[in-house]
């Protein structure tokens, strides 16, 4: 499990129950704390983009989807436009396929508006390897081609293993391989903080 | 949550946990074949054969797309068109494939157990696309997906299924799968297109906590009534020469849907038919063409479905697998 990096161990706590022994080490965000970041990501994104025209947030499945959802609704707020939201699965485009043992489970992406000469924000809760977002890139292509493409995420964590950046970030932390963050969101998991945990 | 087998070879060595994951996998690759770009990379670098020894329009198309959608490498083999036709043998044909490395087999054969023949000698994973009149399990799969569609469920639902019961794999894998499924199933043909004691045989398939019923008639305006669904089953004209009935017109009267017919059905009843339909022979084409009516719905459907079966047997390490 570890040899495949973060993004399988990521994607594997994001869909099935925790299985593996882990010990919670701090917490990096508090609910004030990670709406604070929100409210700051939402206005970089219009800052960056000069306004919400041509705009798009996309969520990456799981917990990117309440944050996109979010940063739409504070955008709505302080600059009174709506800026469409879609959710995209990036299961079908992981290079881990063949050789990941336990099938990730699929769900659906939802991108109901043509992203052709947009500026497309994807949006994730954690940065780690870039593999997702790598995936999540030949997704997107496959529905057009958006004039940007940027990357908003709440936490980069470090350790990239593919020449990915983001754009905007919420927090950065120094992790080792050992730790894995954890991004809990009401909409998910019923509880708001960002916490570190440690596999004992 | 994987699969947890190497093949698809029948509805009945499913349990409900595997058929909902397929339905549910399903779901989610409904929507690639909205998309402009009907494509994703999770099939990349897979072959798949589809080797078929009897004709098919729906069912290879459909297995054919599904690979190609899924960016495999889709191979299809029509027994008139090889070297059967010189007297090869299944067993031959298959282990030459397979010294091809292929990663999935789709067959269709008029023999009952020949998928399971190939599950013993290659190393593919193995589809059944229909064998003999055994089991057409994809068939089943999509049916189910359908009515989920329409009705939003399956348990409690009344189903009638109508037709040629005798010669039908598609009736008997329907019958196992929605009788795991929870469903009430009402199956009617004449006495001489219904085997005896079939209710019986595969209640004897079935595990003892499934949860649907399956009756017998000989009477289809008790089949259709109160029906949510409606499942015609073709009606092979050729057999009417072994005097399986008097006349087409005589089948249609006693036998056919018409829209008559369906009054004695719920009002939202939906039509099914896996194809290819006689018009006029066991449903009319006002019916067939009618607003309840699915039967293109389910083509759709098995797109989907068939997308999934492949992904769920190829998409992912083997050594994780069983049988």
């Amino acid at each position: 499990m570890l040899v495949f990096g973060g993004f399988f161990v990521d994607l594997l706590l994001a869909c099935t129950p925790i299985q593996m022994p882990i010990r919670e080490k701090a917490q990096i965000m508090t609910a004030t704390e990670m709406e604070r970041a929100l409210n700051r990501l939402a206005h970089e994104i219009v800052e960056r983009n000069r306004g919400t025209k041509n705009l798009a947030l996309i969520g990456i499945r799981r917990r990117g989807v309440p944050l996109a959802d979010r940063l739409a609704n504070a955008i709505l707020e302080f600059e009174k436009a709506q800026v469409p939201v879609g959710y995209l699965d990036i299961n079908l485009y992981r290079d881990d396929l063949s050789t990941v043992s336990t099938q990730p489970v699929i769900q659906s992406t939802e991108i109901h508006f043509p992203i052709v000469d947009l500026s497309v924000v994807l949006v994730d809760d954690v940065l780690y390897t870039g593999r997702t977002v790598r995936a999540a890139i030949d997704a997107l292509l496959d529905y057009g081609r958006p004039k940007f493409i940027q990357l908003c995420v709440l936490i980069d964590r470090g350790h990239r293993e593919l020449p990915i950046e983001a754009n905007y970030v919420g927090k950065s932390v120094q992790t080792t391989d050992n730790e894995i963050i954890e991004v809990k969101l009401t909409e998910v998991d019923q509880k708001e903080c960002v916490l570190l945990v440690e596999k004992v | 949550m994987p699969l947890k087998v190497k093949h698809l070879l029948g509805i009945q060595e499913l349990s409900v946990e595997q058929i909902q994951l397929i339905l549910e996998t399903a779901e989610s690759f409904r929507e690639i074949s909205t998309r402009p770009i009907k494509k994703v990379p999770t099939l990349r670098g897979k072959t798949v054969i589809n080797l078929f020894f009897e004709a098919s329009t729906r069912t290879r198309t459909s297995f054919e797309i599904a690979a190609k959608r899924l960016s495999a490498d889709a191979i299809n083999i029509s027994a008139s068109t090889s070297s059967v036709v010189k007297g090869e043998t299944l067993v031959d044909t298959a282990q030459n494939l397979q010294a091809m490395a292929p990663d999935v087999i789709v067959i269709r054969h008029s023999s009952s157990g020949a998928p399971h023949q190939l599950a013993r000698i290659c190393d593919a994973a193995i589809v059944n696309a229909g064998d003999g009149a055994h089991e057409h399990p994809t068939q089943a799969l999509l049916d189910a997906f359908t009515i989920m569609d329409r009705k939003k469920r399956l348990a409690g639902l009344k189903v009638a299924i109508i037709g040629d019961i005798a010669h039908s794999r598609v009736a008997r894998s329907n019958c196992l799968l929605l009788g795991k499924m929870g469903v009430h199933v009402t199956v009617c043909a004449p006495p001489t297109l219904l085997p005896y004691a079939f209710e019986k045989t595969l209640n004897l398939l079935q595990p003892d906590h499934a949860s649907g019923t399956l009756r017998v008639t000989h009477n289809m305006g008790e089949a259709l009534e109160g029906a949510d669904v409606v499942m015609m089953l073709r009606i092979q004209l050729e057999r009417q020469q072994e005097a399986f009935f008097p006349s087409v017109r005589e089948y249609f009267r006693f036998f056919g849907l018409s829209a008559e017919r369906m009054q004695a059905a719920k009002p939202d009843a939906i039509i099914m038919h896996p194809g290819p339909i006689n018009r006029g022979v066991e449903i009319a084409s006002d019916v067939a063409d009618g607003p309840y009516s699915v039967i293109l719905d389910q083509v759709t459907s098995g797109v989907a479905v068939r997308m999934a079966v492949l992904f769920l047997l190829a998409g992912g390490s083997k050594e994780e697998t069983t049988g």
